[in-house]
């Protein structure tokens, strides 16, 4: 059985008066079953990836095996196994119903009617669309939009699916209701492969089996969430408090392998990997010295963002 | 298994381009629309034609010849703007290209069933525009005399020709943007200077001939008139006098197999292009 995906030495560069390389040289392997996802910030190279894997673009080098074909000459066997959503995908035909436009797009992919059917009304119901079933699309919300993508994603029972910042812009219910049924599909039925991107970290800890951090073009590291947050072997993750200040510093002091600082309504929220806990005392006094105050200090468990930040050097946002 | 899935892709997309051609006003609007229009762009034409040179409308022959070639120009007109729009609407209106381009199904069944829209709305202006012609200003036609048999081959081979000339240009759009309407219109322009749409071939100078004599929409149109004047006469003005009716069959046939050849390496050059670009799903607001 071929990996659902197999990608070697890939690179895309989009070239231009000053090019872009979007991906350099990634190697990524997702097995059948997998639900698998892709954790990077915004022009990671997550999109890219999924573009070229869902045979929308081209590689500039390398190779990339979806269920066995190769995305630039096997195109024709792989466009029946596979689908593709966009998160913030507003698109569909308007001056269609919602119910027709999911139903159009089955036929595309020769689902006999009546099974089209059945699945178009268990989806309606399932995203909590049924009442827009007989709507026409141009008056429905963006959200409901967006669910009605996802439907569409879903409605041809593809083998491989690939959903890009699926959650993205949705309300807390929504985003909770599409991770439960993402969730649902993959256990549901052998085979079925799923592989998700996100900038979310919560996201990619609570539903992904394997996780590919991946900034700017490079996959940096991939495992399980587990096996991530053990990565963080012998590095401490710290959460401090301060009022207002240049935090810029902290980065600098020697044994800090990341930071990443939240503006909070009454200072900075920052969040510390440190290789050496002695590193606290510099960081304490270079709060001070920049004209902050200490409000907090925590030792924490690691999370995927812990790891994130130590393999990045910064925080996702 | 694929002729299945291909007629299955006709149909949804046939249907889909029905829906945006009728469902954009109300249906009275549409029927009135859809009666004047074709009318009001063809008498544009004829009356431009009448004032530039008078007396043709004592020509009945001339006025025929210039009257056919101008309602049957529409179907060039509308189905390369139709093919064209198929994938601009998809691309930056709707947003679903992306979509659509993934499907398992063939774009150019695809491109062709949402031109299937506007080939059956020319015909609609077509018909009505033969029948203003017919009965108010007297073209000499005799419906019982028509060479049906001829005139519905030439249409299916005009249009198969037509349709694949819009998958081209469908396919040059996948790299284009604000430019798409340009092509579309250019290349409409071209075939209606020489092709023999409102004036005979013989105008042109010898070059401008040779050009007319390559592309297949000239031997559509010359076609389209003999068999619906079959009496005799108008082929002398066109200046394909001395082909016989077969003759001109066969250069249309042959034209048109060229012609789709060409489309097709068009469109699967412009498509490797704009999947090597990153332009399939581009959306540039134009």
């Amino acid at each position: 059985m071929p990996p659902a995906v197999e990608v070697t030495a890939l690179s895309r560069v989009f070239v231009g008066k000053s090019p872009v390389v979007a991906l350099d040289n990634i190697d990524l392997n997702v097995e059948e079953g997998e639900l698998f996802g892709l954790l990077g910030p915004n022009g990671a190279g997550k999109t890219t990836l999924i573009k070229i894997l869902s045979t929308l673009l081209l590689p500039s080098k390398g190779s990339a095996r979806v269920l066995g074909y190769d995305v630039a000459k096997e195109t024709s066997k792989i466009r029946p196994l596979i689908n593709m959503v966009s998160g913030g995908e507003i698109s569909g035909y308007g001056l269609l119903t919602v119910r027709e436009n999911l139903w159009m797009f089955s036929q595309f992919y020769g689902i006999p009617g009546k099974v089209a059917n059945e699945r178009i009304d268990a989806l309606l119901h399932a995203f909590g669309l049924e009442d827009k079933a007989d709507v026409k699309v141009r008056t429905i919300s963006t959200g409901q939009r967006q669910r009605m993508n996802i439907i569409r994603g879903f409605v041809t029972d593809p083998r491989l699916i690939f959903l890009d910042e699926p959650t993205l812009g949705l309300d807390v219910q929504t985003s909770r209701a599409i991770r439960d049924y993402i969730r649902t599909w993959v256990r549901s039925q052998v085979g079925r492969t799923l592989l998700l991107t996100t900038h979310y970290m919560r996201e990619a800890e609570e539903l992904c089996d394997r996780v590919a951090i991946i900034d700017r073009g490079t996959i940096l590291a991939c495992d399980s969430p587990e096996g991530l947050k053990k990565r963080m072997n012998r590095a401490s993750t710290f959460v401090l408090d301060t009022t207002h200040f240049d935090s810029s510093v902290i980065s600098t002091i020697a044994g800090v392998k990341g930071v990443s600082a939240e503006a909070m309504r009454e200072g900075l929220r920052i969040k510390l990997v440190v290789e050496n806990e002695s590193a606290i005392s510099d960081i304490i006094s270079s709060v001070g010295a920049g004209g902050g105050k200490v409000l907090g200090l925590n030792k924490s468990e690691p999370t995927l963002e812990d790891v994130f930040i130590k393999l990045v050097g910064r925080g996702l946002e | 298994m694929a002729v299945i899935s291909h007629l299955r892709t006709l149909r949804q997309a046939a249907w889909l381009g029905w829906q945006m051609e009728s469902n954009w006003t109300r249906p009275w609007l549409f029927i009135i629309y859809s009666i004047v229009r074709p009318i009001a762009a063809t008498l544009i034409l004829v009356v431009m034609f009448l004032v530039i040179k008078q007396g043709v409308a004592n020509d009945p022959l001339m006025f025929t010849y210039t009257y056919v070639g101008a309602v049957f120009f529409m179907f060039v007109a509308q189905v390369l703007l139709g093919a064209t729009y198929v994938i601009m609407e998809d691309r930056e209106h709707y947003q679903t290209l992306r979509q659509i381009y993934i499907a398992p199904i063939s774009l150019h069944v695809y491109i062709i069933g949402r031109s299937l829209s506007k080939v059956l709305l020319t015909s609609l202006s077509a018909i009505i525009s033969m029948a203003f012609g017919l009965l108010v200003l007297r073209l000499p036609i005799d419906l019982l005399r028509v060479d049906w048999p001829l005139f519905a081959l030439s249409m299916l081979i005009g249009l198969g020709c037509i349709l694949s000339i819009g998958i081209a240009l469908a396919g040059i759009t996948f790299l284009t943007a604000k430019h798409s309407t340009g092509i579309n219109e250019g290349i409409g322009g071209v075939f209606y200077l020489f092709c023999g749409t409102l004036f005979p071939l013989t105008v042109l100078p010898p070059w401008g001939q040779s050009i007319g004599m390559a592309i297949p929409i000239t031997y559509w149109l010359e076609l389209v008139r003999r068999s619906l004047y079959p009496a005799g006469g108008i082929e002398t003005i066109s200046g394909l006098g001395e082909f016989s009716n077969p003759a001109i069959l066969l250069l249309l046939a042959a034209s048109a197999l060229v012609f789709l050849g060409l489309s097709l390496l068009i469109f699967w050059f412009a498509d490797r292009m704009a999947r090597r670009a990153g332009k399939v799903d581009m959306t540039t607001t134009y």
